[in-house]
């Protein structure tokens, strides 16, 4: 039975449990890197009380699956697997996994590296944070978008 | 000559409480989904500042982030309006 890539919820995630899972029963891997995203209590200068994600549930997983075999086809990497929670969240909490899983530190880096960037600027999820001025949605930072293009147009 | 199709319109986040609904079923004479924005855009209110030219709109047909706006719509297909993500 195949552990799941790609995994949309609204509950919290274990990082040790998930990186056991990602490299059991595989004497090939010699390498791990995990990106873990946690909510800030400041955002723009202003306090942030909770936070509301909303994603586009079917186009998410499918993009998000699809920049897996992205990864796999541009590093040499044996596994990945990415946890995006949804809903409402406090500050403090973690948001997203990232983890991967390959012979030679390396190729790990940088694929974890490179389906954070996807995720930030192509996985349709929508952050809204609560602040004393009222709530807002956040608005996308052009430093995203940067760091997506310097993998080059083939990316997305 | 092609008739009216039918599309299935998905709304999100701030564009989602702009429009005041997550999608409706939606026929419509739209070539492609330039032609339905425009459309959306003419009903004025929040349709129109949401989906205005030169506001930053992302559009996904079936589920995939449209990079050319100009792509042909297909009969019962499923097109999206949103803003530029935030996750991660």
């Amino acid at each position: 039975m195949a552990n799941p890539r790609v995994s949309i919820q609204a509950h919290d995630f274990d990082v040790s449990a998930e990186i056991a899972r990602l490299r059991a029963g595989d004497g090939g891997v010699g390498a791990v890197c995990s990106f873990i995203g946690t909510v800030r209590d400041r955002s723009d200068g202003r306090q942030v009380s909770a936070m509301e994600l909303e994603h586009y549930p079917g186009m998410t997983e499918k993009s998000i699956e699809a920049m897996i075999d992205a990864a796999h086809q541009r590093f040499d990497i044996r596994a990945a697997r990415v946890i995006h929670r949804v809903g409402p969240l406090m500050p403090q909490d973690q948001i997203v996994l990232v983890a991967v899983s390959s012979a030679h530190r390396g190729e790990s880096f940088q694929a974890c590296e490179f389906l954070m960037d996807y995720l930030k600027t192509e996985a349709p999820f929508w952050k809204k944070e609560n602040t004393p001025e009222g709530a807002r949605w956040v608005d996308a930072r052009v430093t995203d978008d940067a760091a997506m293009a310097r993998w080059g147009p083939a990316a997305t | 000559m092609s008739g009216p199709i039918t599309v299935q319109l998905r709304f999100f986040a701030s564009v989602r409480e702009a429009v005041g609904t997550g999608g409706e079923s939606l026929s419509t004479p739209a070539a492609t989904a330039s032609d339905l924005r425009d459309e959306l855009i003419a009903r004025g209110g929040g349709w129109a500042v949401s989906l205005a030219r030169g506001k930053a709109v992302r559009v996904a047909l079936d589920q995939r982030m449209l990079q050319d706006e100009h792509t042909p719509l297909t009969d019962g297909c499923e097109v999206a309006f949103f803003p530029p993500v935030t996750g991660g």
